[in-house]
């Protein structure tokens, strides 16, 4: 296991470059002052003690939390474009963690945990709005699945039930709960804690923080080559020169397998894109998340008035981020299905983003046969919102050299010895 | 819009086909490994460029194809329809 120079917990109070206040908002407003960076770039150095490939949500809360909770600054985020331009800065920022098997459950419970005190943590306000969020169930299997998850979700603490048409229509008028609906709405799994959050303030609290305490963040600088060498990771190749490390963490979603194929390392992960569009802004209608299995979409409105629809996965695998029509035209169906009252509501833009698959729903986190090549991937349509349990969790494992016991479950030695974690059944929507 | 060469129905819309995907060959029940099983199952090269795979054309000819496509871009190319890939079954 290697050995980091131990910095040790410091302070929050003097890393920051400049807290934000109230009052200071109101005194560089007023002075038309310039607000200094949030976090200020530095030459790429010939080694690190880690180096996380990647500069998403995960990357950066790994990189923090290694920072935060171990004190191992010596940390270089590597990113091929700028940080949060790949599933962080695509997905639809919706938070929950009403999931199925107890592992899930858990995991994603500590993550919705810690999004809940993230701002203040992080000094930093990523706008997380606990709206309360709600997934449909237009059939009597999907509504057995719901009872199901309800019962998992409350024996680990997680407030969660399932609710009638009445209580749908309640929380959400603009619903179509009829019968004469092509689909009807029979009932509806309700979660509270659930809602919607600022990702890219998550991105930038995190790269802020993990700046602050010393890490190295590097935009466009895409990693060509792992060096391995008796079964230990020994450097990094970039396009901005090599890098010596003993410990690389693998946080690339979408682009996962190329980055292990580098290292010797194969994945069961399959990467297929998963669109997602956006409306002209209108006045503040939907309070809730909205979700429907069945109709292979996701539905919340943002603090701007944006509606933020998302879909499930495109039908094959690909690496195009590239939108098509036949998702516009199913998406503008299943939502007026839902909606009828949004047919004169125009799109503004669609964009898709890379999700990494795994034949359980469930992700890969920790150690691999290359001693100090990690990985932290398989996120598929859920690693947004499990990002800081994430980041700890990695940065535990890391820290500690054995997985942290929350993700011991997501091991990748599950496909070869056999207890998946199957999360189909509340991944998301249908796959 | 993507169409695939269907070497009975010329190009159509993706949209009539199932994905199968890149296929690796079925190992021997009788002498496989359960760790080589396993690979079989869950390990897909994942490649992105060009890749040799299988689609199957449901609303169509309701045969397996072979289709070269690049999957940075989506282009499509005609394929050699030899070899087992193509033949039902492949885990649509």
């Amino acid at each position: 296991m290697p050995q980091f120079a131990n910095g040790g917990p410091r302070s929050r109070r003097g890393i920051y470059p400049a807290r934000y206040s109230a009052a200071g908002l109101v005194r560089r407003g007023l002075a038309h002052q310039d607000w200094p960076p949030a976090w200020r770039s530095q030459p790429v150095k010939p080694s690190y003690d880690v180096v996380i490939i990647g500069g998403g949500v995960h990357g950066l809360a790994a990189a923090y939390y290694l920072a935060a909770n171990h004190g191992i600054t010596d940390v270089a985020v590597l990113d091929k474009g700028y940080i949060g331009s790949g599933g962080s800065g695509r997905n639809t920022a919706i938070l929950r963690s009403n999931y199925l098997t107890p592992e899930g459950v858990r995991f994603y419970d500590r993550s919705l945990k810690l999004y809940e005190r993230l701002a203040a943590d992080l000094d930093y306000n990523v706008m997380f709005s606990q709206r309360g969020h709600l997934t449909l169930a237009h059939s009597d299997a999907s509504l057995r699945t719901m009872r199901w998850r309800a019962e998992v979700n409350k024996a680990e603490g997680v407030n969660s039930e399932v609710i009638g048409r009445s209580e749908i229509k309640r929380l959400a008028p603009f619903l179509d709960v009829s019968d004469e609906a092509r689909y009807p709405i029979l009932g509806a799994l309700y979660h509270p804690p659930g809602g919607i959050i600022r990702h890219d303030a998550v991105v930038w609290g995190y790269a802020r923080g993990a700046a602050a305490r010393g890490v190295h963040i590097h935009q466009h600088a895409e990693v060509t080559g792992i060096e391995v060498t008796d079964g230990q990771v020994r450097a990094v190749r970039t396009t901005q020169g090599d890098i010596a490390t003993a410990t690389v963490l693998n946080a690339t979603a979408g682009w996962s397998t190329l980055i292990s194929d580098m290292a010797g390392v194969r994945l069961p992960i399959t990467t297929f894109p998963l669109q997602a569009a956006v409306t002209e802004p209108v006045k503040p209608f939907l309070s809730t998340v909205i979700v429907s299995g069945s109709l292979h979409v996701y539905i919340s409105q943002t603090d701007r008035g944006e509606l933020v629809f998302g879909a499930s996965v495109d039908p094959f695998t690909s690496y195009s981020m590239r939108g098509s029509f036949e998702f516009i035209e199913g998406l503008a169906g299943h939502v007026l299905e839902l909606m009828p009252a949004l047919s004169k509501v125009r799109l503004l833009r669609q964009w898709s983003g890379l999700c990494d698959m795994t034949p359980d729903y469930s992700p890969i986190m920790g150690t691999t046969p290359v001693a100090g090549f990690l990985v932290d991937v398989g996120w598929g349509t859920y690693g947004f919102k499990a990002g800081p349990v994430s980041g700890e969790a990695m940065a535990e494992t890391i820290a500690s050299g054995r997985p942290a016991e929350i993700i011991t479950a997501f091991a990748l030695e599950r496909f070869t010895a056999g207890p998946l974690v199957g999360e189909k059944g509340a991944a998301a929507v249908g796959h | 819009m993507i169409l695939l060469p269907c070497p009975w129905c010329g190009p159509r819309d993706a949209s009539e086909f199932g994905h199968v995907g890149e296929t690796p060959p079925r190992p021997d029940p009788d002498t496989v490994t359960p760790a080589q099983w396993r690979a079989y199952l869950y390990l897909r090269p994942n490649s992105r460029g060009w890749v040799a795979e299988t689609w199957y054309h449901r609303m169509g000819c309701r045969r397996f194809i072979k289709v070269e496509r690049h999957t940075d871009t989506n282009e499509t190319r005609q394929a050699s329809q030899r070899g087992p890939a193509a033949r039902a079954g492949a885990g649509a």
